[in-house]
């Protein structure tokens, strides 16, 4: 890896150390704030817990960013990260709730609009119903916790000092928990626009565990954030104990709790496929603010004690947070970008080329798509997403979900399965059916993604997607993740 | 606060389980105060000052240095171990408005000692109930107290009840005082009496007011 690489990972790592400094405060904040729990202690189970989440479970929440904006020039990751990074600093300087997630997003948009790529509506659409959502939860799932903890404790009766014996530890773990999530769901806002565009290859620790790219990428990326605990978020810890509500040290607790198992919930893949599997709705998983997560724990307390305690100027401040942080951060990023292009000159985005070619119809036909809407558009080529969209919009009457499909099958991306790649990847991550399918198209070369997969699934079971079911979402989600290695693999850089 | 596992987490325990006991065993010696007083206050009025007598004097005397070594030592504790960082205030109070108790308890028998009023066996009855009133209402506050410590809810239930009790002690206090100010005795007798009347009396008064903090800690102690 070059020093290029490494500098341009750097406003990354300037965002992860903003998000360590200021949402460290959200996990151990009341907990150090009342004198409950040490600053040494908490910066060293919260640096740890932050690693083993980002490391562990970070994959989930970086998918659902990379279908809003797959970013594919390092230069232009390291200005998404670097105008999500000046807005957190900006908006925290100016006093304002700020979330990194909104942030990243907001700058992820802002590259979709300066390479002219479509921005995915599905993935904005589900990303901003959780932002909404993530507090609402968050303040609910306080009011039972609460509700609960009383319930026990009343029936406990439990020495006050046996009571503070116990909270302390309660403290610790929920912290612990909490960082864990903290890693596992917000490791996707510094580190995600950098995943498709990894310099790391994997890494085999042992011959059972590998480390994968993005994985090393997280781990560099938690570590930025442990760092930003350690250096800058005591101070942040001290106010915050105090600022938002008087809490004791259990409603603290229930705090951190609720603030948890949200950004648990909209991280862990793990519950995601029990849920698919048990034929269940699943929880998108999504980058959420963790600020926002633990304002709606303790407005949820303040309005089952009665409402008297909340400060309703603090709702107002989120709104103008949620309308500012992402527009501010789009126009950054995109302000950003032209500079880099035009006078730094760097490649902040892969020139793409799409092309409705005789497979793709033929293709989309198959597909339900009828060649009449687009006959003609048959042939011709476009630089970009955005302006193979502009001529499908304007020009046919194809379905929002039609104009999709169109997109994705007409990008050219151009493959090649060589035997130095078959022999020199660790293909761990495939099983042996896969492999051996694989195996057998070795010398092949393809123009489109969907080639490749449609070789394969000729070819094994094990490599064709099931029928869309409940039970069978979690086998479709890891093929389309195998997918989407291979690409990144194979793929012949121009 | 240290997170380092079983041999540590055992001492903060057992550290935590001593400190309980010493808190325990500090109520425990206001009630005895208490129970000392009353028996004192029963030998002097029917012998006066005596050997038994000196010898519960010394005894409360006792009590009320180790109470004062107990209190001194949770205290430290406390701090030193930065126990119930959002209640130690609290705390601490009440510890000390309870050792006050002690105190007076103390102080009484001491003045009871030196003075040695001399009271008319028609008052005896009134002096007896009034202490065993007081002497009552103290131990509702202590109960109380340990309520604070492990079960908030029933506070409020022995606060009731103290409030009773001063009550009770006011109406007993202003019953004795008045007889004793309509009797034949010289004015200079009659403040004498009074003046014990109103120091029994304030144990009571001082009760009630330990009862009236306890009741603004038990919202804060809420969860």
């Amino acid at each position: 890896m070059d020093l290029t690489v490494l500098i341009l990972l750097g406003s990354g790592l300037f965002l992860g150390w903003s998000l360590g400094a200021n949402d460290a405060a959200n996990v151990f904040g009341t907990a150090v704030g009342t004198r409950m729990v040490s600053f040494s202690t908490a910066a060293v189970v919260c640096g740890v817990f932050v690693i083993l989440g980002a490391v562990i479970s970070g994959a989930g929440a970086a998918n659902t960013l990379g279908k809003l904006g797959s970013i594919d020039a390092i230069a232009g990751s390291f200005m998404a990260a670097l105008a999500a990074a000046v807005t957190v600093y900006g908006m925290t300087r100016s006093g304002l709730p700020v979330s990194t997630s909104q942030a990243i997003v907001g700058a992820i948009i802002g590259w979709n609009l300066f390479s002219d790529a479509v921005t995915d509506t599905l993935a904005l659409t589900k990303i901003l119903f959780t932002w909404m959502v993530s507090p609402i939860l968050a303040g609910l799932i306080a009011v039972l916790l609460f509700k609960l903890t009383e319930w026990v404790l009343n029936r406990a009766h439990l020495h006050l000092l046996r009571l503070d014996a116990y909270t302390r530890f309660a403290l610790i773990g929920a912290g612990a928990f909490g960082a864990y999530s903290l890693g596992a769901n917000n490791i996707a806002n510094v580190m995600g626009v950098f995943v498709p565009v990894s310099p790391f290859t994997d890494f085999a620790l042992t011959e059972q565990y590998t480390l994968t790219s993005v994985q090393q990428l997280f781990l560099l990326g938690s570590i930025a954030i442990a760092i930003g605990v350690f250096t800058y978020s005591k101070r942040v810890m001290l106010t915050v104990g105090s600022e938002l509500m008087p809490m004791s040290p259990i409603t603290a607790w229930v705090v951190v709790v609720a603030h948890s198992i949200v950004l648990f919930l909209f991280a862990s893949q793990g519950l995601e496929h029990t849920l698919a599997e048990a034929g269940l709705p699943t929880i998108p998983l999504v980058p959420v603010s963790s600020s926002q997560a633990v304002i709606g724990a303790v407005i949820g307390l303040g309005l089952l004690k009665g409402g008297r305690n909340v400060r309703w100027s603090v709702l107002v401040q989120i709104g103008t947070g949620w309308v500012v942080t992402p527009f501010l951060a789009a126009a950054l990023c995109f302000v950003g970008l032209f500079f880099l292009q035009n006078v730094f000159d760097q490649q902040v985005y892969k020139s793409l080329r799409f092309e409705l070619t005789p497979q793709v119809v033929l293709r989309m036909s198959a597909q339900g798509v009828p060649q009449v809407a687009y006959a003609d558009l048959i042939g011709r080529s476009y630089e970009s997403s955005g302006a193979l969209l502009d001529d499908l919009t304007r020009h046919t009457l194809l379905t929002g979900k039609q104009v999709r499909i169109a997109i994705d099958q007409a990008k050219i991306q151009p493959l090649e399965i060589t035997r130095f790649k078959l022999s020199s990847t660790n293909f761990s991550r495939l099983n042996e059916a896969q492999r051996i399918a694989l195996q057998l198209l070795e010398g092949q070369q393809y123009q489109y993604a969907w080639e490749l997969t449609d070789a394969l699934s000729a070819l094994s079971p094990q490599w064709t997607p099931r029928p869309a079911a409940a039970v069978n979402r979690s086998f479709n989600k890891r093929l389309e993740e195998d997918f989407a290695y291979l690409v990144k693999t194979f793929e012949v850089s121009r | 606060m240290r997170i380092s596992l079983s041999p540590k987490k055992i001492t903060l325990f057992n550290k935590t389980r001593i400190l309980e006991r010493q808190i325990d065993e500090f109520f425990d010696k206001v009630a005895e105060a208490g129970l000392v007083f009353s028996r004192a206050l029963k030998m002097y009025l029917a012998v006066g000052v005596c050997d038994e007598f000196d010898a519960l004097l010394n005894q409360e005397s006792d009590i009320e240095g180790k109470a004062d070594t107990l209190r001194r030592n949770i205290e430290m504790e406390l701090y030193a171990q930065t126990l119930i960082p959002d209640l130690r205030g609290d705390v601490l109070r009440l510890l000390e408005d309870m050792d006050k108790l002690i105190n007076m308890y103390e102080g009484n028998l001491h003045r009871i000692s030196i003075q040695q009023p001399d009271v008319p066996e028609q008052f005896h009855a009134g002096y007896l109930e009034l202490t065993g009133t007081t002497v009552t209402c103290v131990e509702l506050v202590v109960m109380a107290a340990r309520s604070f410590f492990r079960d908030i809810n029933s506070v409020r239930d022995h606060n009731a009840k103290v409030i009773f009790h001063e009550t009770e002690a006011d109406k007993l206090s202003s019953k004795l005082q008045r007889a004793i100010f309509t009797s034949d005795l010289s004015l200079e007798r009659k403040m004498h009496l009074r003046y014990f009347v109103e120091r029994i009396d304030d144990l009571a008064n001082a009760a009630e007011d330990v009862a009236d903090t306890l009741a603004i800690y038990a919202i804060k102690r809420r969860v």
